[in-house]
């Protein structure tokens, strides 16, 4: 039975809604699970609807694509790491944007062969070319920087910023010229140009920023489908790809507030290091740095009113969350209050702190983000630091000639006691000195944040106290 | 109005349902967000399904038809079932 183009549009029109409202199920823990089944069941819908449609008339090479494909997603799906997230989604980001081109051309061919190109699809098949190609290298490079294939410095170069817009204008008029004459040649010139320039473009940015970059991608993506989706006169893609487009700009925009700077000084500024050592961290400055010992810590946590974490990247690779869900029940059941901070730009991809504290069991409701956290800290006994550092650092509020001015910061330093878990002074991305270091009120314990807080547990345990 | 126009209207409407959904999204869940819409992106298998699915279509494009099944496949099943994964490990405090 072949449906018709009217019930295969209707069908698409179900499926459309139902990834609405799957994003919409994100809006709270509670009911993002079901939101992730309209999403299944949208696309369950839009997948049977275009094989029974009257387009799709050979089966048997879809039918080895869809089950390899299923068979090597819910492997990688199920077996990686929550701390590798980022790399994951990097490398799903640059399977849409590779399929996008591949559609695109395979599209050209199909069309040409039954003579029924014309400049405008052309054009659309262009755009979504252009886009889909930038998304794939992109995205590659992203995957090479997180997977630490690729140095995490940003690669710069004199005149870089004008050669990727050459390129980028070179692709333009290719793509004009393609569209008016179906030249083959300048459709090559077309996707190796933007394959080119996907990695450029991402080559620049530091591995700090790789929150913003995955949020670009991630709409790249998008933008890429609703493409896609114009060349094949399909709503659906065209709905869908604006849906995902717009949630990774969101996203993006969401990162660079988090950091006080703008899309044009993350995508151009190659700001942020490998987190290598800076000389602002001489001898000299180090003065005035307290440090102290767990049993210190521990002594000021088992009898405070309320404690707040503040986990970071650092707590990540260290593999310290599975500690402090341990450190949390024990503090708690001394009837202190345990908290998690959470900065926007913490970790490698937005939200990333929240999925690893998740995986550690930890119950979102002690989750809270910065702006309903920083309320807090005055009235909050001990604040614990756990791999964060350029998100706590009051320079960003002090001193306007850090170039970190004017980011918004968890207010960790107003807490009665701040202890920072470091392995060194090394300072954080940014390459900044940590003001915080300095305070009154700080001391520092030295070590692998994981063994640190083992320590924590076991002194509580312990009772030696 | 032509078809492209009407693919226009589409798309800008849907650009701000888009804006508005997303900006309900709780930031706890960015990452699950960014992993679900990975797997709605996987949407180009419609587009790859078309390419593919073409009879008496030429070996390249075919071979091209086939690629982009597969890899929007992975991401499809993949992209859910990691999301579905991320998202059963948010708890509340069970007491």
């Amino acid at each position: 039975m072949e449906l018709s183009t009217n019930t295969q549009a209707i069908a698409y029109l179900v499926s459309a809604v139902l990834f609405i409202l799957a994003l919409k199920g994100l809006t709270h823990p509670a009911t993002a699970r079901r939101g992730n089944l309209y999403g299944i069941a949208g696309m369950a819908i839009a997948i049977g609807a275009t094989l029974a449609g009257s387009e799709v008339q050979s089966y048997g090479l879809i039918a080895i694509a869809i089950v390899a494909g299923a068979a090597i997603g819910a492997v990688v799906a199920m077996r990686i790491q929550m701390t590798a997230m980022p790399q994951l989604v990097a490398a799903l980001h640059s399977f849409v944007g590779l399929a996008a081109v591949l559609v695109a051309i395979g599209t050209f061919i199909n069309r040409r062969a039954a003579e029924t190109l014309n400049p405008v699809l052309m054009g659309e098949l262009s755009a979504g070319i252009v886009i889909g190609a930038i998304t794939f290298t992109g995205s590659v490079v992203a995957f090479g920087k997180l997977q630490g294939l690729l140095s995490g410095k940003p690669v710069r170069f004199n005149g870089q910023h004008l050669l990727n817009a050459a390129m980028g204008l070179a692709a333009i008029g290719f793509a004009v010229h393609f569209a008016m004459t179906g030249s083959l040649v300048s459709l090559v010139a077309i996707t190796v140009l933007a394959l080119v320039l996907g990695t450029t473009l991402i080559i620049p940015i530091g591995g700090a920023d790789m929150p913003v970059v995955i949020s670009m991608l991630n709409s790249y993506s998008g933008w890429a489908a609703a493409a896609t989706g114009f060349s094949l006169g399909n709503n659906l893609l065209i709905i869908v790809g604006a849906l995902v487009g717009c949630s990774g700009a969101i996203l993006s925009y969401i990162m660079c507030r988090a950091m006080n700077r703008s899309i044009f000084n993350v995508v151009f500024g190659g700001f942020g290091t490998d987190g290598g050592e800076s000389s602002a961290t001489g001898e000299a400055t180090q003065q005035g740095i307290k440090s102290a010992s767990v049993e210190d810590a521990v002594y000021w946590m088992e009898d405070a009113g309320r404690v707040i974490i503040v986990p970071g990247y650092g707590m990540a690779v260290a593999q310290a969350q599975h500690a402090l869900k341990e450190l949390m029940e024990l503090l708690e059941a001394r009837g202190v209050e345990v908290l998690f901070a959470i900065h926007p730009v913490a970790g490698r991809m937005p939200g990333h702190m929240n999925v690893l504290l998740a995986e550690a069991d930890i119950p979102y409701d002690h989750v809270l983000e910065m702006d309903e956290i920083n309320p807090d800290f005055p009235s909050t006994d001990v604040a614990l630091i756990v791999g964060a550092n350029d998100v706590v650092n009051p320079a960003a509020k002090e001193d306007p000639s850090s170039p970190i001015y004017g980011m918004p910061i968890l207010e960790a330093g107003r807490a009665r006691q701040v202890y920072f878990l470091k392995r060194s002074l090394r300072p954080g991305y940014s390459g900044v000195d940590n003001l915080l270091f300095y305070q009154e009120n700080t001391s520092l314990i030295f070590g692998d944040a994981k063994d640190t807080i083992e320590g924590m547990v076991g002194a509580l345990k312990g009772g030696r106290h | 109005m032509s078809e492209t126009l009407v693919a226009l209207y589409v798309f800008v409407l849907a650009c701000f349902i888009g804006y508005w959904v997303v900006w309900g999204v709780t930031p706890a869940l960015h990452t699950p967000l960014v992993a679900l819409t990975n797997a709605i992106s996987g949407i180009v298998i419609v587009g790859a399904l078309l390419v593919a699915g073409l009879k008496e279509a030429g070996v390249v494009a075919d071979a091209m038809g086939f690629i982009a099944v597969l890899l929007a496949s992975i991401n499809v099943f993949g992209g859910f079932l990691v999301t579905h994964r991320m998202l059963s490990m948010f708890k509340k405090r069970s007491k």
